[in-house]
């Protein structure tokens, strides 16, 4: 397809890097030159300097052979009259950044007014990631796959675990649940397991199954955390408001410390229900005298990385809480990924994903190319779901009979709807989903698992 | 410094240039030559060497401006090397040095040479020599990089570094399918160019060889007389396709997409258009008078049209033209053609952005507080590009001061002196006095041409290649004195 994407910021730049990976052709568009330069001089893209809500600009780009346009720059109203220009100028598709609440309330008829087929509000998504992590206490991270009917769960086995020492083949008679464990960390080393696998404690497995599926597994390997009933925010930012929005229906206490007095009026207005507490929270009394040892889960969601990363490791040393850090800039990701920062929110790898995945789902009408893809282990591992087109060579063949890759392993086969965890005598069939995991990159065809 | 990348390019262009001999030992065999032999012996030569290189693979993919540069020279000077042993190894050009000078002049699209009877030479050798006109007039890179897929935007360096012109932008978002697009329009215009001149009645060689000249704006006859001998068609026909080459190829591409509109508004086509117009219309006058205007007009649209693209043709022996006549050609030879087009020089576009630049400093010496800013096309230029033009430009004068230096040592007359550097610096061909459209370079020593070598390659390469390599030699030099001392 041919994209262009406006706004080459951090957003911008990944998305470019990943589509132009996945063989699209890029045109990226900025004001500024030199970010421009930064982007042309890394990937094979082509660069158009100028606003992308000139009209001139977007014929300059190609806008009139475009397949789809993806404006994500800073300001929210440049990405609506953009993607308006696009739509008027030609019969591309377009996704616009919208962050705004404002207009995140009305956002349907926005869309529908200036035709856009997506639009994605950072913010947003990234609450509905924490959101769903605290509502599944036990998942270190959760994904989901054909539509929500499948989810992968990221889980660590505690010690004295029953699943220490169980192999892999015992683990669905033994539990009497139908999982799929596709992926195990193990200090430095990831395995893809076969059958005689055996796991121990301190593991972190990666599992495929079906949502309630996931909930009996999680129920009765003991792995369950106890549900989380009190939360700690600090930083009352947009994401914090949506956050808590979204958990006013259960039945959790809230408490959200920030240092804004107007800000904290806002909230308090919004969110009758959470106990908004007007301070700083760089001071370590505050924290302890709101009590930070007691609570079960604790979200650092300040501007500052810095300040998160501080914050997370005290609470880390205070409480048994579930840990989420929000990390903007994760230039020194090695070093941090090494920290005890619990779960690493970053809300631009997250819109970033959200798109590819739009657009992987937007090619897709004919081919047998990705649906999704998560990055299991960072750059190690990788979770691709697959839609199998009429070019798929390995239809109707039974999975024993197929010569796959080394380290690939077909986790389940969503046929309608109806979602099977494969064994050799399955097969694929025409329409089905696929998902794979594997540790061989480079994969963006269902015919590539072959050998 | 990624070298394994270096290398694996290195390798590939000598494969590339082992394919490309084969043209020229069929043309030998066809003509029956002995000397055909030569070719088959440096195509072995090539592979032994560029095979290993090609195929071990690189170990980091990655690289930078740096690599982009030290690459293109270095795959110029070795293109060069092993070009010029055709020639040595039949004992056409019995001096290495000569062969060399006469396949850098060759590659760099220049056109001198060291040759006084050129008829003498094989059909094989002559072929050799015009097709590498064609080769690096777009580019041995830029072809390499329409032919193999290479991972990544980093090529784009490569491409900065051998495409002429202050900044070199993409036709399309692919590298590679921007090298092919370049390469096809090239390609098109040469077929044209060899079936119009087929049509006027040009033997089919004389055709292939001529075109190749002209389409690489090289410059290479295979008569002594140069053009003056081919009928007035034949001679106009070269006329408008060294024009042609002459303008950048982002213009063909958008007259492709039929956006003739913006095609027609580059500021660079419409200076070179008018350079062109006046410099004709002034040599015409001046060589012809009033009575003979339109007789002069032919010879002056030819000679006009063959320096400013420094193709450096010539029909008739400008030596004996008015002074001032000749000055407008020296004129000419600086400043060369169009920015992403086959030719050399320093580019109109330069040329317009420092005249642009020279009166914005005036208008701020007379209004101090005046705040402007310097467009082309319409576009704000950059300030990078406006400080890389002024050291591009700083550069070339201290170049051609230190060649003219060095070339002054043959006690050759100054005019001889001077225009043998301006036409190699600037990849013309000739010059004037005895290095003039009839005469040739044999009468300079070894040091004078390899000093023109050295010229020949950075005009093609617009220098700053050419200085990087030298820097990077002189670091080694210095690290490994400094270990030796230890």
């Amino acid at each position: 397809m041919k994209i262009i994407i406006v706004g080459c910021g951090k957003v911008g730049s990944t998305l470019a890097e990943q589509l132009d990976k996945e063989g699209h052709d890029i045109v990226v568009v900025d004001k500024k030159s030199a970010a421009l330069k930064k982007v042309t001089d890394s990937l094979d893209v082509m660069g158009v300097i100028g606003s992308g809500t000139s009209h001139r600009t977007l014929l300059e780009a190609g806008i009139e052979t475009a397949d789809l346009l993806i404006s994500v720059t800073g300001s929210d109203e440049l990405n609506l009259l953009c993607c308006l220009i696009a739509r008027k100028t030609s019969r591309c598709h377009t996704i616009a950044r919208v962050r705004n609440p404002q207009y995140n309330e009305e956002i349907e008829f926005i869309k529908e007014g200036l035709g856009l087929s997506m639009t994605i509000n950072p913010e947003l998504e990234t609450a509905v990631e924490i959101e769903r992590l605290i509502r599944l206490p036990s998942a270190i991270k959760v994904e989901t796959f054909a539509k929500g009917k499948v989810e992968l769960l990221k889980l660590h086995i505690p010690e004295h675990s029953v699943l220490d020492g169980m192999k892999i083949s015992e683990l669905s008679d033994t539990l009497r649940c139908k999982v799929l464990v596709c992926v195990v960390e193990r200090g430095n080393n990831v395995y893809i397991p076969s059958g005689g696998f055996e796991l121990s404690s301190n593991d972190l497995i990666s599992i495929i199954a079906s949502p309630q599926n996931a909930i009996d597994f999680v129920h009765k390997s003991r792995i369950l955390v106890n549900d989380i009933k009190n939360i700690m925010i600090v930083g009352g930012s947009t994401i914090a408001e949506y956050l808590a929005l979204r958990l006013a229906d259960s039945n959790i206490n809230l408490k959200i410390i920030e240092q804004n007095l107007e800000r904290c009026e806002e909230l308090s207005e919004l969110l009758p229900d959470a106990i908004i507490i007007n301070a700083n929270a760089a001071d370590r009394d505050v924290l302890i005298e709101e009590g930070i040892e007691d609570i079960d889960a604790f979200a650092s969601l300040t501007n500052l990385d810095e300040e998160n990363i501080i914050l997370s490791l005290y609470a880390k040393k205070h409480s048994k809480a579930k840990i989420f850090t929000k990390i903007t800039r994760l230039t020194y990701e090695d070093i941090i990924s090494e920290m005890p920062l619990g779960i690493i929110i970053n809300p631009k790898f997250i819109t970033t994903d959200s798109i590819l995945q739009h657009v992987r789902a937007m090619q897709n009408c004919g081919g047998s190319g990705i649906e999704a893809l998560y990055r299991i282990v960072s750059n190690k591992v990788e979770a691709l779901e697959f839609y199998a087109g009429k070019n798929a060579k390995l239809l109707g063949i039974p999975l024993e009979a197929l010569s796959l890759k080394p380290n690939t392993l077909v986790c389940c086969i969503n046929r309608n709807g109806e979602i099977t965890i494969p064994t050799g005598k399955d097969y694929i069939l025409e329409g089905d989903t696929v998902i794979i995991v594997t540790t061989n990159k480079g994969l963006y065809d269902l015919n590539d698992i072959l050998l | 410094m990624n070298k394994s990348i270096i290398f694996y390019i290195i390798g590939w262009i000598l494969n590339i240039e082992a394919a490309l001999m084969i043209f020229p030992a069929i043309c030998a065999l066809i003509y029956g030559e002995k000397s055909g032999f030569a070719f088959l012996i440096t195509i072995a030569a090539c592979l032994l060497i560029g095979l290993p290189l090609s195929l071990r693979k690189p170990k980091s993919r990655i690289f930078f401006a740096k690599e982009g540069y030290i690459t293109v020279a270095l795959c110029w000077m070795s293109l060069s090397i092993m070009g010029a042993l055709p020639f040595f190894i039949s004992g056409q050009i019995p001096n290495y040095i000569d062969a060399l000078f006469e396949i850098i002049s060759g590659f760099t699209t220049t056109g001198s040479s060291i040759l006084t009877d050129v008829e003498a030479m094989d059909y094989g050798m002559l072929l050799w020599r015009s097709l590498t006109h064609w080769i690096g007039g777009m580019g041995v890179l830029v072809f390499l990089l329409a032919i193999i897929p290479m991972s990544g935007g980093e090529s784009i360096h490569f491409m900065r570094a051998e495409s002429p012109g202050p900044s070199v932008e993409k036709l399309v978002p692919r590298i590679r399918a921007t090298a092919l697009l370049l390469y096809k329009i090239y390609l098109g215009m040469t077929l044209l160019q060899i079936v119009l001149l087929l049509i006027g009645g040009m033997p089919l060689f004389d055709a292939l060889t001529i075109t190749f000249g002209t389409a690489g704006t090289g410059g290479f006859a295979i008569k002594n007389t140069g053009i003056a001998d081919y009928t007035r068609y034949q001679q106009t026909v070269i006329t408008i396709f060294m024009f042609l080459f002459g303008i950048n190829f982002n213009v063909y591409y958008l007259l492709l997409l039929r956006k003739f509109k913006d095609a027609f508004k580059s500021e660079e086509l419409k200076w070179y258009v008018s350079i062109v117009a006046a410099s004709i219309f002034l040599i015409s006058l001046n060589t012809g008078g009033p009575k003979g205007f339109f007789a002069a007009i032919h010879p002056a649209a030819f000679q006009v049209s063959s320096i400013i693209t420094t193709t450096g043709f010539a029909t008739v022996d400008f030596n004996y033209w008015p002074t001032f006549s000749k000055v407008i050609l020296v004129i000419l030879m600086f400043i060369g053609a169009c920015a992403g087009s086959t030719g050399g020089g320093m580019k109109v576009s330069r040329i317009v952005i420092l005249i642009k630049t020279v009166r914005h400093e005036v208008s701020s010496l007379m209004h101090k507080r005046s705040v402007r800013v310097l467009k082309i096309d319409g576009k704000k230029i950059e300030n990078e590009t406006i400080r890389s033009i002024h050291v591009f430009f700083v550069a070339y004068i201290l170049i051609f001061a230190a060649s003219l230096l060095i070339v002054s040592l043959d006690n050759q007359d100054f005019t001889t002196s001077f225009t043998a550097v301006a036409a190699t610096l600037n990849n013309i061909g000739p010059g004037l006095e005895t290095v003039g459209p009839m005469g040739n370079f044999s009468a300079f020593s070894n040091l004078t041409k390899t000093v023109l070598m050295f010229d020949m390659l950075a005009g093609r390469l617009e220098i700053f290649p050419m200085l990087a390599l030298i820097n990077l030699v002189k670091s080694k030099i210095m690290s490994h004195k400094i270990t030796l001392t230890r």
